[in-house]
């Protein structure tokens, strides 16, 4: 597989914490991964992986084509945070985040060309933000950030994207926003991997469902088979909080 | 007041020096500030700028540009603090004042037994009406050097402050820009240490950030802010001290501790008495709106009165 990502046996641990086992995940590109699980199953520690913000003891992983750092270099890996990572009482604007998303394409000193400054309005008015562009962060609703962050995401033109749980305290609308956007971008070509807590959304959603349990991957399938009864119920023997 | 010449102070060399090195100082270091307080760096702030005291002593004996000292030890007592706070146990707060006091009280130490017209009032509280040409030169060249680096740097430094992750994934090094902003942080204590000595750096280090905060929420405006602030209160300061016949490192921090007590009270915005003002008035209004929009609203209708500056709409 050249592009999209692959895990093959990674283990993740954080001091005596066994976060990822040996877990096993291939997506390819024009596809979307809904990751779900119960909390603590390590989907976060999955997503940083491929970042490669979390360095694996074993195990190796492929993003678009190569190394993760060789991805990050490229810019070819875009990540939306979980909840409030990021300090959001900075005092930034709206525009000023999505432009970060092209900081990867840029020269030294980050100067935006016009054709940048293009992507950045695309990429604000594909998630309905360009009205509040010039607001502070701070000065959003939380779904209203979400957008903003999946928009500097855009903004990034990757062929890989990360999203963590970007539904969480969002209303139906944004989350329709987003949806779309994802779809849309993964019909262009990308590999979209998305943890996330709505079930219910998922088939709408995605293309393919991993389900993590037992610090691995236990199954990798379409939506619809993932959400069994009978194949979530392994999740709670297996999975739970550690 | 008739018998005052305001510019007296400029007949003397040693005055125009010492406010030339002033205003660059305080440039630089309100630069500066505005990433650091944004970044919960006030603290690292205090400890580098203490901690380059036995580098700028050492540099002094052999010779060697203060700046050279500086940055070697100020950068030490960084990756020190790491050193000390990486073993878990010691959290950063305690690793910073066990680090930089020992750094500190080393250098008032080398400083006793250095047989030479160094002053430790001097050094500690800065000798701003003392500045010879050759300090002159070299606030200058260190002050050009950071804020280069700083304006040509401030995206990624703006980005690494804000969201270090996604820093990482667009292919920066949030560890580079930091080791970046600290050893930024290391040579500009050099050239504040010249204005208001060791001691009073860290207020050089903040307070100008922590006003422009107050009354912006642009970081760009930030930029902009911080160093006007600081460039009139180094000249008020300064002025001051010549009439009052007061010390005048210390004349400039006072300056601007009532210029950021003014604005904490004043701000329009964040002000303390603007936002009592707003919600008496929009109590006032009375009726059933007391939600933030109708205070806004009203605050629009309402010519700008008597009692307050008008919010921004
Ligand atoms: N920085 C850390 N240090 C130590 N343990 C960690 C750290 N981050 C995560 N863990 C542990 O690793 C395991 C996996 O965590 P992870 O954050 O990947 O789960 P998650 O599936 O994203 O959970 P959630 O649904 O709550 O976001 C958990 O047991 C967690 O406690
Ligand atoms: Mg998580």
């Amino acid at each position: 597989m050249t592009a999209g990502i692959a895990l093959t046996d990674v283990t993740v641990r954080y001091g005596d914490v066994v976060a990822l086992e040996r877990a096993t995940l291939a997506v390819g590109a024009g596809r979307v991964c809904g990751l779900v699980g119960t909390n603590g199953s390590g989907k976060s520690t999955l997503l940083k992986a491929l970042l490669g913000l979390v360095r694996p003891d074993g195990g190796t992983v492929t993003v678009a084509g190569g190394s993760p750092q060789a991805a990050r270099r490229r810019a070819l890996v875009a990540y939306v945070p979980q909840a409030e990572q990021v300090d959001v009482a900075f005092p930034l604007d709206v525009r000023g985040v999505v432009e970060q998303g092209r900081y990867g394409h840029l020269g030294p000193t980050r100067r935006l060309r016009p054709a940048d400054r293009d992507a950045v309005e695309q990429a604000l008015a594909r998630v309905g933000l360009t009205d509040l562009a010039h607001r502070t962060v701070v000065a959003l609703s939380g779904g209203q950030r979400k957008r903003a962050f999946v928009a500097r995401a855009l903004a990034q033109e990757a062929s890989v994207l990360l999203l963590d749980e970007p539904f969480a305290g969002v209303d139906r609308p944004s989350q329709d926003t987003i949806s779309g956007v994802l779809r849309e971008l993964a019909d262009g070509g990308a590999c979209v991997v998305v943890a996330t807590h709505d079930l219910a959304g998922l088939p709408e959603l995605a293309d393919e469902a991993a389900l993590l349990a037992g610090r691995r991957v236990l199954v990798h399938d379409t939506p619809a088979v993932v959400l069994r009864p009978e194949t979530l119920a392994l999740t709670f023997g297996l999975g739970g909080e550690r | 007041m008739t018998g005052v010449d305001l510019l007296e102070p400029l007949q003397y060399a040693f005055m125009q020096r010492a406010l030339l090195v002033a205003v660059v100082a305080a440039v630089v270091c309100a630069l500066l500030s505005c990433w650091l307080v944004l970044m919960g760096w006030s603290l690292m702030g205090d400890a580098v700028s203490h901690s380059v005291l036995p580098g700028v002593v050492l540099a002094y004996v052999v010779g060697a540009p203060f700046a050279l000292g500086a940055v070697v030890f100020g950068v030490g007592a960084v990756a020190l603090i790491g050193v000390v706070r990486g073993r878990g146990r010691i959290r950063e707060d305690a690793a910073i004042g066990v680090v930089f006091t020992s750094l500190f009280a080393l250098g008032l130490v080398l400083v006793s037994i250095t047989p030479s017209q160094v002053d430790l009032g001097h050094i500690v509280f800065g000798n701003l009406l003392g500045v010879a040409a050759a300090d002159v030169l070299q606030v200058l060249v260190v002050g050009a050097v950071v804020v280069a680096a700083l304006l040509l740097k401030r995206r990624d430094l703006v980005l690494v402050a804000f969201d270090p992750t996604h820093a990482h994934a667009v292919g920066l090094s949030p560890r580079r820009l930091e080791a970046l902003l600290l050893g930024l942080l290391a040579l500009t204590s050099v050239v504040a240490l010249q204005a208001v000595g060791v001691v009073l750096v860290v207020a050089l280090l903040v307070i100008p950030g922590a006003t422009a905060r107050l009354l912006t929420e642009r970081f760009s405006r930030m930029l902009v802010v911080a160093p006007a602030i600081s460039a009139l209160c180094a000249l008020g300061g300064v002025w001051s001290s010549y009439f009052l016949d007061t010390a005048s490192g210390p004349s400039i921090v006072v300056a601007l501790g009532i210029v950021f007590a003014v604005t904490f009270l004043l701000a329009p915005r964040h002000g303390v008495l603007p936002q009592v003002w707003r919600r008496r008035r929009a109590r006032r209004g009375g009726g059933t709106g007391t939600g933030a929009g109708a205070v806004r609203a009203r605050a629009r209708a309402a010519p700008a009165g008597r009692d307050g500056p008008r919010p921004r709409g």
